[in-house]
């Protein structure tokens, strides 16, 4: 303690530490310093002595090692004789590909709910109050495994497709099969000059985005009003389809088709995927919609008042005048709502998902032994993601907060 | 100040468990019975029974393991772990012994730091199908989707399968037998792999058993056994002369029933008189009482007997002794002698 320089003040005495107000908080703030340092010490020496204990060496050159298991659902190449680095970023691209899929679905979902809760139908606000309670108040776990059993239980196996007169037929004329193993869809075979018809959908998108600013320009100007959902409609896709026919239809579809044991060809998302992201998205999709209804109630009803007054149309209200200003309250904990749905996703391995904690977290810290290496890892993965995500909402937010002039 | 709380709470825990790497065989006697780490639940393996009490194959062993440091059977407390979360129970000292159908491979002995000390099963990996299917060989599965327990051996041999006979599946991995069974029975998989002996033993609870069959492809080897922290060779020494004992016993001829009467009056056999302790002073060896084995048999009975009792023929399971017969009779079962 008596580290403190006190130069320039004569008459400093030991008892000033703790009675004179300048430097009772330094010294505070340095036994604090000092028994937080001695802590970390402590922890990170128990560390390497039960470390050593166990005969165990720290080193991650096990993420070079091949991993010899395989992982059913990958977005990139993968076999049992990739690594186990390679293995967990299959793994960490399943974890951000559920939350991503989530966080929109939880989005829309949320919004729909929040609003309707509020809505003057008795049975339709009713049905929205049993939706949020209902999923809020039961563990997300459960919901995971319900939804992922009851695919299982309910949907058809795939040899119930099979025969002259089967069981089960596909949906949509064979774009839509649903199996107990999950689904599959249609997925697009590029040919020859297919990379035409994309970039006319991108610059497609970009005239749209353009027409929309044009047009609120000139609805600011002159007051008029286009009617943008058809027009943007038509910018969007109307040139796509033309260059689509013009090129001779170069993408096609691949179908699903039965073949052995299981449906061949086209997108297959897995009953774990499926069932992971619906639970998920239901779950937060419940929370949201409270936070949406408290955004939404925290506009004070003149605005809305104010809004009928002026002439406009409940929809256009709600729009134009009320969820700009919800929008404030809403996004901040939406934040915390997207980082939970982030790491619940960690739950996957109960259904089967191989997502971060399946692979690096399940697998390989099993088969290698590194517990203390694939959590840190695995700890330092989710920090980042929370807070990438953290990053990115809290920049929306200071676009939409309240700008004081 | 609140995450400084939470920092020294972690910190206490952390430091309970250094205390686990002290003599395993002191600690287990000061608190009083053996905390044995079995399977999350497999028919005539480990399961609990009407009355939430272990039994099983893998449990009875573990009973003998505590009768033999105690004196009884009940000194003991299971922990139900999965594939996943065994080797941690066993290297934080959450158990002291694992007897949880584990194969004994080179690195989970070497690189992970236990001590396998010996095999109570030989088995090999299986498939099982449904009978409908027509499968009549595992060279027929390719595109199949497969069920496994992740954090096993068996996942491992399967990538290997399937890659040395070019063929590809669907893997669907699982945390413990109930969950895959559920998944197996929905359909939502074609095939359950896993150790013959626990696809014999899943089946048997079916509830038609008839319509599952298991293929004729046994594709590895599977010698399932006790095993412990490494660098406790005292400790590592019980485990596997409670092991040995037994089988020496069904060698041996002693059983549950006699037992009591041979350690009493003695036999003719020398071996027999050492293992009941009427000779020499093996149980002193060990850190143990003279008639250790004497209580290890009455737990259960020897080999022999708790294979039957639990997975043997007459069961519902009906594995048959296979490879896990006595050397003497065809089988590969040896124990080194008792002296």
């Amino acid at each position: 303690m008596a580290t403190i320089s006190t130069s320039g003040d004569t008459n400093f005495r030991i008892g000033m530490l703790i009675y004179d107000t300048r430097y009772r908080s330094y010294t505070i703030q340095i036994i604090a310093l000092i028994v937080f340092m001695l802590a970390a010490a402590w922890l990170l020496n128990n560390v390497i002595q039960n470390l050593a204990d166990l005969g165990k060496t720290f080193g991650f050159s096990f993420l070079g090692e091949t991993a010899s298991y395989d992982i059913n659902q990958r977005l990139i190449d993968y076999s049992s004789t990739s690594t186990h680095a390679r293995a967990a970023v299959v793994g960490i691209l399943n974890t951000l590909l559920v939350a991503i899929l989530g966080c929109i679905t939880a989005t829309v979902v949320g919004v729909i709910a929040g609003v309707l809760r509020l809505s003057n139908n008795w049975l339709i606000a009713r049905l929205m109050t049993i939706y949020v309670e209902g999923f809020r108040n039961i563990p997300v776990l459960i919901w995971i495994l319900i939804t992922v059993a009851v695919i299982n239980e309910t949907l058809p196996a795939p040899n119930q497709f099979r025969g002259a007169d089967p069981d089960a037929s596909p949906l949509l004329g064979g774009m839509l099969v649903l199996t107990n193993r999950g689904f599959y869809i249609p997925a697009p075979v590029m040919g020859d000059m297919s990379m035409a018809v994309v970039i006319v959908f991108l610059l497609s998108i970009g005239v749209m985005i353009g027409f929309r600013r044009w047009a609120k320009k000139r609805q600011e100007a002159t007051g008029e009003i286009l009617p943008m959902f058809p027009i943007s409609l038509a910018i969007l896709f109307l040139p796509t389809i033309l260059v689509f026919f013009l090129l001779g239809m170069p993408i096609t579809l691949e179908y699903p088709e039965l073949k052995g044991f299981n449906f061949r060809g086209g997108v297959f998302m897995r009953d774990s995927l499926i069932g992971l992201w619906l639970a998920l998205s239901l779950y937060t999709g419940a929370f949201t919609a409270e936070i949406v209804r408290s955004g939404i109630l925290a506009v004070s009803k003149g605005q809305s008042e104010a809004a009928f007054a002026l002439g406009l149309r409940p929809g256009r209200t709600m729009n134009l005048v009320i969820l700009p200003q919800a929008l404030r309250v809403i996004v901040p904990p939406l934040i915390s709502q997207y980082l939970n749905l982030t790491k619940n996703s960690s739950l996957a391995i109960a259904v089967g998902y191989m997502d971060a904690t399946g692979t690096l977290g399940g697998i390989t810290l099993n088969q290698t032994g590194r517990e203390m290496e694939c959590l840190m890892l695995l700890m330092g993965f989710y920090l980042v993601t929370s807070l990438s995500i953290s990053v990115v909402m809290n920049w929306y937010n200071e676009r939409v907060k309240l700008r004081e002039r | 100040m609140k995450v400084k709380g939470a920092i020294i709470a972690a910190a206490a825990v952390m430091a309970v468990s250094t205390a686990a790497n002290a003599a395993t065989l002191d600690d287990v006697k000061a608190k009083g019975f053996v905390q044995c780490g079995v399977s999350t639940g497999l028919a005539g393996f480990a399961f609990t029974d009407a009355n939430g009490v272990w039994d099983g194959f893998d449990v009875t062993f573990c009973r003998a393991t505590a009768a033999a440091i105690f004196g009884d059977a009940n000194a003991i407390k299971f922990t139900p772990t999965t594939g996943k979360t065994r080797f941690t129970a066993l290297a934080s000292g959450e158990v002291d012994i694992l007897y949880r159908n584990t194969t004994w491979t080179l690195s989970r002995d070497v690189d992970l730091g236990f001590t396998f000390t010996g095999v109570n099963y030989y088995d090999g990996q299986g498939f099982m199908v449904r009978k409908s299917l027509g499968v009549k060989s595992a060279k027929e599965l390719d595109g199949a989707t497969v069920c496994i327990q992740t954090g096993t051996t068996t996942e491992l041999n399967l990538a290997d399968f399937f890659r040395a006979n070019g063929m590809s599946y669907e893997p669907v991995p699982i945390e413990t037998n109930a969950e895959a069974q559920q998944k197996y029975l929905s359909n939502a998989c074609d095939v359950y792999t896993t150790d013959a002996s626990g696809l014999a033993a899943t089946r048997a609870t079916f509830e038609k058993p008839g319509e599952h069959v298991l293929l004729p492809e046994i594709i590895s080897k599977e010698p399932l056994g006790p095993l412990v922290r490494q660098g406790d060779d005292q400790w590592a020494d019980i485990s596997a002369w409670v092991l040995n004992a037994l089988i020496i016993a069904e060698e041996k001829g002693v059983t549950k029933a006699n037992v009591a009467k041979l350690a009493a009056d003695g036999s003719a056999d020398p071996e027999v008189n050492r293992l009941l302790g009427k000779e020499g002073s093996y149980g002193e060896m060990l850190g143990l009482p003279a008639d250790w084995a004497v209580h290890a048999i009455s737990a259960g009975g020897n080999y022999g007997e708790i294979f039957e009792r639990n997975v043997g023929e007459s069961t519902a399971i009906g594995l048959a002794r296979g490879l896990n017969q006595l050397w003497s009779k065809g089988g590969i079962l040896y124990a080194p002698p008792f002296r």
